[in-house]
């Protein structure tokens, strides 16, 4: 090969590796601008993807749930701390709204709105919508907040900076800043007990039934039954979330 | 019970409305103000710098090395108030080793050791190379042996080398104008993109905290160039002031129109947030965001300095002016800081109620750690006027 050879293959060389990079360099450009859209979706088919109906109308304000989910989650007594909640809505004759969860509902509610000036009352239990598309996933820095497998919302206590980014992109007021843990913490639905098979410690020991929770893969399970035999809202739908809690009987009031 | 979380309990008897039980303590604290203000004196010094650089504009050159020097110095301090506030921030270099692609903060880290180590340590050794060669030299002792380490060992100066080192601190400085847009615009997009809070969410954000932090650091960099002339009792050139006066000016009045053009928006779009917002500003941000940002910050000032454009009378008095404008202007920004961060968690994201917030004095949280991380680059950049003295400077020989 003489000197022209040896300069027209290097020209060569230099324009493949060129093209290859520059692909490979346009296709992680590409990649990378979809990383910026965060959405958890199910992947392995042999899995269940959960989902959770409350029932709005079953609700009867006891406070059972969110007593149990402290008492089985290592979530601090003080009334500042909650990975479920019932909330007291009052919608008074002249439209306007009292809202009230004192310690969450534990200890039970007090209705101080006079029976004459009320319109309508309900309870609404709140707990992490273990949205598809979670605002709190998506911005966690280091990803120790992450779906599971079986589309749950989980936080990693070892991994967790506690930089509290996650808090603030909750829409819900889900989270919190654990005060020994010093960790971002929040609803499992349970993780450990489901996985077992037993249901989250709210839905056990719900009186009346007003949770549930269940595959939304399977079109035999009861929560797809219900979803198909009710009219279900999610919270704040406008945020895009993809909230798989879905309440039935949802009153507009309700954010 | 009560005694295990003593300030919650106060703030529980000071809510008003119904908020989510979780959200009775603010998350974000003075140190996150703190924050977004010292990175903003970052890129707004920096940017005070490259006007002269890049534009040419000569009045500006006896402000140029303090503007570059103010820039480090804050950068320099600029995460400690995040880390120190992070719950565990002996896992803070987590977020460097894996960071999350879809997190904003994500980024910082790498925004940040860019503009660190890219632009400005690189365009301050491209401007002081000759100066710390010939420093090197003259200096006996373990000073001269700090010259020579601060040379990396690159002795020629020769006038095509020089020339050189011009040249490359020049491409550094336009590199360096989109980096100073990019570390403070993205600062803002940490807040403007969390679409929960309705109070940060706005593709203005970003935008917002640049043109402020342009406000602050063009201010700051004016204080400490008065500062500068007084404590070194050189004759403070007014021209100087009056050309950075100008450009507070101008970039003050489009902070305040796109700030204005923001409320307007909001106003007038009045979304499902709109009520539970106007009662936060007109309650709770009364204060800071009317008297302190708009009056304080942005009204007296904007009306000072279009005075000033026009008078060119006694210089005494427009050397004061200048003095006193510029200490109000950096007030409403830091106001404008404590409305974003603090207001944007006062409100419930139920829309129905406020929680209260209080800052404590002592604490890794409180106000004197705050003043601390505010006060500790002062003490960086007067060790770094004296190690690189701009007034002592190799001249350039202009070409």
């Amino acid at each position: 090969m003489g000197n022209e050879g040896v300069k027209s293959s290097r020209r060569k060389f230099l324009k493949s590796a060129a093209t290859a990079s520059g692909a490979i360099l346009g296709y992680s450009l590409l990649k990378s601008s979809q990383y910026l859209v965060y959405a958890a979706e199910p992947e392995d088919p042999n899995l269940p993807w959960y989902g959770i109906v409350i029932d709005v109308e079953k609700c009867i304000g006891c406070g059972a749930c969110a007593k149990a989910c402290k008492n089985e989650n290592d979530v601090p007594v003080e009334p500042f701390f909650f990975r479920t909640w019932v909330e007291q809505y009052t919608v008074k004759n002249d439209g306007s709204v009292e809202i009230q969860s004192p310690n969450g509902g534990i200890d039970g509610f007090t209705q101080t709105v006079p029976d004459e000036e009320i319109f309508k009352s309900f309870f609404v239990p709140k707990m992490c919508n273990h949205c598809a598309k979670s605002p709190c996933v998506q911005v966690c820095p280091v990803g120790a907040t992450y779906d599971s497998p079986e589309g749950i919302v989980l936080v990693d206590e070892k991994y967790c900076i506690g930089c509290r980014y996650c808090v603030q992109a909750c829409p819900y007021g889900c989270r919190f800043i654990h005060p020994v843990k010093k960790v971002a913490s929040k609803c499992t639905l349970c993780y450990h007990r489901i996985k077992k098979g037993l249901a989250p410690a709210c839905m056990e020991t719900c009186p009346t039934g007003a949770r549930m929770y269940g595959n939304l893969r399977d079109k035999n399970s009861e929560i797809v039954k219900f979803l198909k035999e009710h009219t279900t809202q999610v919270l704040r739908p406008n945020l895009n979330t993809g909230a798989k809690l879905y309440y039935n009987a949802l009153s507009s009031e309700v954010r | 019970m009560e005694s295990s979380y003593p300030h919650l309990y106060e703030i529980l008897s000071h809510i008003q409305g119904y908020i989510f039980p979780n959200e009775i303590d603010l998350q974000w604290g003075i140190l996150i103000v703190v924050y977004p203000f010292i990175t903003g004196l970052v890129a707004g010094a920096f940017i005070l710098a490259s006007l002269e650089r890049v534009f040419k504009d000569k009045v500006l050159k006896p402000t140029y090395q303090i503007a570059l020097l103010t820039a480090l110095s804050f950068l320099l301090v600029a995460t400690m108030p995040l880390i120190s506030h992070l719950a565990q921030p002996q896992r803070a270099y987590e977020i460097m080793i894996t960071p999350h692609s879809s997190s904003a903060m994500a980024i910082f880290g790498f925004v940040y050791l860019w503009y660190l180590m890219v632009v400005l340590l690189l365009e301050i050794w491209f401007d002081y190379r000759h100066s710390m060669v010939v420093w090197a030299e003259e200096k006996k002792g373990i000073m001269k042996w700090v010259y020579r380490i601060l040379t990396l060992g690159l002795n020629d100066i020769s006038p095509r080398t020089v020339s050189w080192d011009r040249k490359l601190g020049y491409i550094i400085t336009v590199v360096g104008i989109p980096s100073a847009f990019i570390l403070h615009g993205y600062v803002g997009f940490i807040f403007g993109s969390i679409k929960a809070n309705p109070w940060w969410s706005t593709p203005l954000m970003p935008i917002i905290f640049l043109f402020s932090a342009m406000v602050s650091g063009i201010a700051m960099v004016m204080l400490i160039y008065m500062a500068v002339s007084y404590i070194r009792t050189r004759t403070l050139d007014v021209n100087v002031l009056d050309a950075i006066g100008k450009y507070l000016f101008f970039v003050l009045i489009l902070d305040f129109t796109i700030e204005g053009l923001d409320q307007i928006h909001r106003i007038y779009v009045a979304e499902e947030s709109f009520e539970t917002i106007k009662l936060l500003v007109e309650g709770k941000l009364y204060l800071t965001l009317f008297i302190s940002q708009g009056l304080i910050g942005t009204l007296i000032p904007l009306g000072v300095l279009a005075f000033l454009q026009f008078y060119k009378g006694k210089i005494k008095l427009r050397k004061t002016l200048y003095f006193i404008t510029g200490i109000m202007v950096l007030i409403g920004v830091y106001s404008m800081r404590w409305n974003v961060v603090i207001g944007g968690q006062l409100f419930s994201k139920s829309f129905s109620g406020f929680t209260s917030f209080k800052v404590g004095l002592i604490g890794i949280d409180g106000t004197l750690m705050a003043i601390f991380w505010l006060l500790l680059p002062f003490g960086i950049l007067t060790f770094l006027l004296w190690l690189l003295p701009p007034w002592k400077m190799v001249p350039e020989v202009e070409e």
